[in-house]
């Protein structure tokens, strides 16, 4: 799960981290009062769940409180990437003597979390991997003794000389490792961190990405989901217990099993024509499941077919048949419906579907060329 | 003789008296798997098909000298129930359980390797040898005794490929199903490696995601000890970057981790991958024919050799 810079923030603050003043707002008039508050130059930066929001014009500085109310009309209601922006974050602008990067994530091949800084701050830290890598430094932590101080130490002196501004840097490294590890992080990082003239440092930008297998012992962190930056049928179909990714074709497809989903779409794909989601109904086979399946594949009017790939194991043929015939009565497909029943009760699921006229084939292939062959 | 999971392995389950734990280990029985028992705190001396049920692993252990447990308890309690069985004694874990938090998994991937336990899974369909032992979900009847050891980070996609072998007649030794998150205790490399050695296993079939670069390491060793044919499908040649494809492991992350990337790896170092995946069968098939022939040419030049001796 993704959240906000400000969200990031408010994390950061409380596991000690220095971040400049500052306060949300979803309006211009909200916008005016907080850089009046805090009474000196503002940013006023668009918070929204893309990158690049400053080269998109999204983060602006505003010497007056009055000129952040203007300037928070122009970002209110801005495009980014295709995300209309619904709240700034209006935060005290600081001076700025130096722009490094720290971040944490989990090296899937090493299986230990990483801790990474850079004196390159400010710049998007995957083309300084990608150009000039000798300018990261990593750090592997141990995931049964966690990040030690002399680690932080060493990579807060990769980025600073001054051994005073190290010292404080390493601070912020360790606070920035307990609050990853404390809300379940799959990343976690500061860009840029800055240094001040007078020699303070400060986080000015925060991201944190949340795993979501975590959540569940996080209810103050899913409370911070933004609706409002989720796709609305992938979180209808988050909500019905199916996991479920819009894509810009035109084969429907509802399938059992998320390796099997994605196979389906590659089929699709292989046989000339483009899948318009992906959708897998879970091991059970609940009936109520696919009738919200099918309800929210038939909300893109990209879709000209529908297709069922079930590998029955757990899931029953003929639980996930009666969910079709189900959801055939209640909706109404105008699009044709093609399936593929196979394994665990099969002979029981072909029954089922003769009542409303679907002959399920077992082939995976044939079942992916006719629903291409109805949608053209 | 298969890997990891063999006739002999005495298996408990922990959560025996929920739904999916009740109803698999029946299915497990009827398979042949040599169940002595499950775990579910406080319902110790009850039965379950016939199973008694004990308090903890540590009692089952000591009651059946099981070795080997099969998870099914919630994600909440699944990483416990991993160290009360490595604790326990237990030498095979397989966790069935779809959603334990990564951080988790990373100390729980150190603590298993530290003590010498190999643990399959998480977010996995189990293990099966066939005609041996069955520890997990998958449809036993797909399955056919053979020769082709099949490790694969899905579910019903591996009944997909497995369900082609066994219909072109070919058998396996052992299939893994190592789970589709990404942090699990057993990932290709080990299977391969323990392919390779097992003298039962005559070809490997790998059956990849988008996601990370075990695939990627999996090359790299198949070029260096594999002699075996080898074929492979990667799944999500579709998918978009950044998104989560269901499997908590199955994503694009900063233009890592594409199905084109491993593809390629992988022909790199000449194994061909499938762009079907029951032309995982078929190409199979084509291998395993080449192997007889080389293997009848080869007695036919013995024979030739020892007659020309004569």
């Amino acid at each position: 799960m993704k959240i906000h810079e400000y969200q990031a923030k408010e994390i950061f603050r409380k596991f000690g981290m220095p971040v400049p003043e500052g306060e949300v707002a979803t309006t211009d008039n909200e916008v005016g009062r907080i850089a009046d508050r805090i009474g000196k130059p503002v940013m006023v930066k668009a918070q929204v769940h893309v990158g690049g929001r400053g080269k998109a014009g999204g983060v602006k500085y505003a010497e007056s409180a009055h000129r952040a109310w203007e300037i928070s009309k122009e970002i209110l209601g801005m495009d980014i990437k295709g995300c209309i922006v619904k709240k700034v974050l209006v935060t005290e602008a600081v001076e700025i003597a130096s722009e490094a990067y720290i971040g944490m994530i989990i090296d899937r091949a090493a299986k230990k979390p990483v801790m990474m800084a850079s004196p390159a701050g400010g710049v998007d830290i995957e083309e300084v991997a990608a150009t000039t890598p000798e300018r990261i430094m990593k750090l592997y932590v141990d995931p049964l003794l966690g990040l030690q101080n002399y680690q932080a130490l060493k990579l807060a002196r990769f980025i600073y000389d001054d051994i005073k501004i190290a010292r404080k840097a390493s601070q912020v490294i360790m606070q920035l490792y307990r609050a990853f590890m404390y809300v379940d992080a799959s990343l976690a990082e500061v860009n840029p961190l800055i240094t001040t003239p007078d020699g303070e440092v400060l986080a000015i930008d925060a991201k944190i990405n949340i795993d979501d297998n975590g959540l569940f012992r996080h209810p103050d962190i899913e409370a911070m989901r933004d609706l409002d930056e989720e796709d609305p049928s992938e979180t209808e179909a988050k909500n019905a217990g199916l996991s479920f990714v819009k894509l810009e074709g035109n084969i429907g497809c509802i399938v059992n099993g998320a390796g099997l989903a994605m196979a389906t779409m590659d089929t699709v794909k292989h046989f000339g024509a483009e899948p318009a989601n992906f959708l897998d109904i879970g091991g059970s086979s609940n009936p109520e499941k696919v009738i919200n399946a099918m309800r929210i594949i038939l909300k893109d009017s990209n879709v000209k077919a529908i297709l069922f790939n079930i590998f029955g194991g757990i899931t029953r043929c003929d639980d996930v048949a009666n969910g079709i015939v189900a959801a055939v009565k209640e909706l109404n497909p105008p699009v044709p419906i093609v399936v593929r029943l196979t394994g665990t009760n099969e002979e029981e699921g072909r029954k089922i579907l003769e009542e409303i006229n679907l002959v399920a084939t077992s082939s995976m292939e044939d079942v992916v060329k006719k629903a291409i062959e109805l949608a053209a | 003789m298969a890997i990891f999971l063999k006739k002999k392995n005495k298996v408990i389950i922990q959560g025996i008296t929920g739904r999916d734990g009740s109803f698999h280990t029946k299915q497990m029985i009827d398979y042949g798997t040599r169940i002595v028992g499950g775990v579910t705190p406080g319902k110790g001396g009850e039965k379950v098909h016939g199973v008694p049920v004990f308090e903890s692993v540590e009692e089952a252990v000591k009651e059946t000298k099981a070795d080997t447990s099969v998870i099914f308890v919630p994600p909440k309690f699944a990483v416990d129930a991993i160290y009360e069985a490595v604790d326990g004694g237990i030498k095979l874990v397989v966790c069935i359980t779809e959603g334990l938090p990564t951080l988790d998994m990373l100390k729980v991937y150190h603590y298993v390797k530290l003590n010498g336990v190999r643990l399959i899974g998480p977010n996995c369909p189990g293990i099966i040898s066939p005609g041996l032992s069955k520890v997990g979900i998958m449809p036993a009847r797909i399955h056919k005794r053979g020769k082709v050891g099949v490790v694969s980070r899905s579910g019903t996609l591996t009944y997909e490929v497995v369900n082609a072998l066994t219909e072109k007649g070919i058998g396996q030794s052992t299939v893994v199903g190592i789970g589709g998150d990404p942090i699990i205790g057993t990932n290709f490399m080990d299977c391969l490696v323990a392919f390779n050695e097992d003298a039962s296993t005559e070809a490997i079939v790998m059956i990849g995601e988008i996601g990370g670069t075990d695939e990627e390491e999996a090359a790299k060793y198949i070029k260096k000890k594999v002699r075996k044919p080898v074929v492979a499908f990667i799944a999500g040649r579709t998918a978009p970057p950044g998104k989560r494809m269901g499997h908590a492991g199955a994503i694009i992350s900063g233009g890592k981790g594409t199905a084109e990337e491993k593809v390629e790896a992988l022909n790199a170092v000449g194994i061909p991958v499938a762009d079907l995946p029951a032309q995982v069968a078929d190409i199979m098939a084509e291998k395993l024919s080449k192997i007889k022939k080389r293997q009848k040419s080869k007695t036919t030049r013995e024979v030739k050799k020892k007659n020309a001796r004569k």
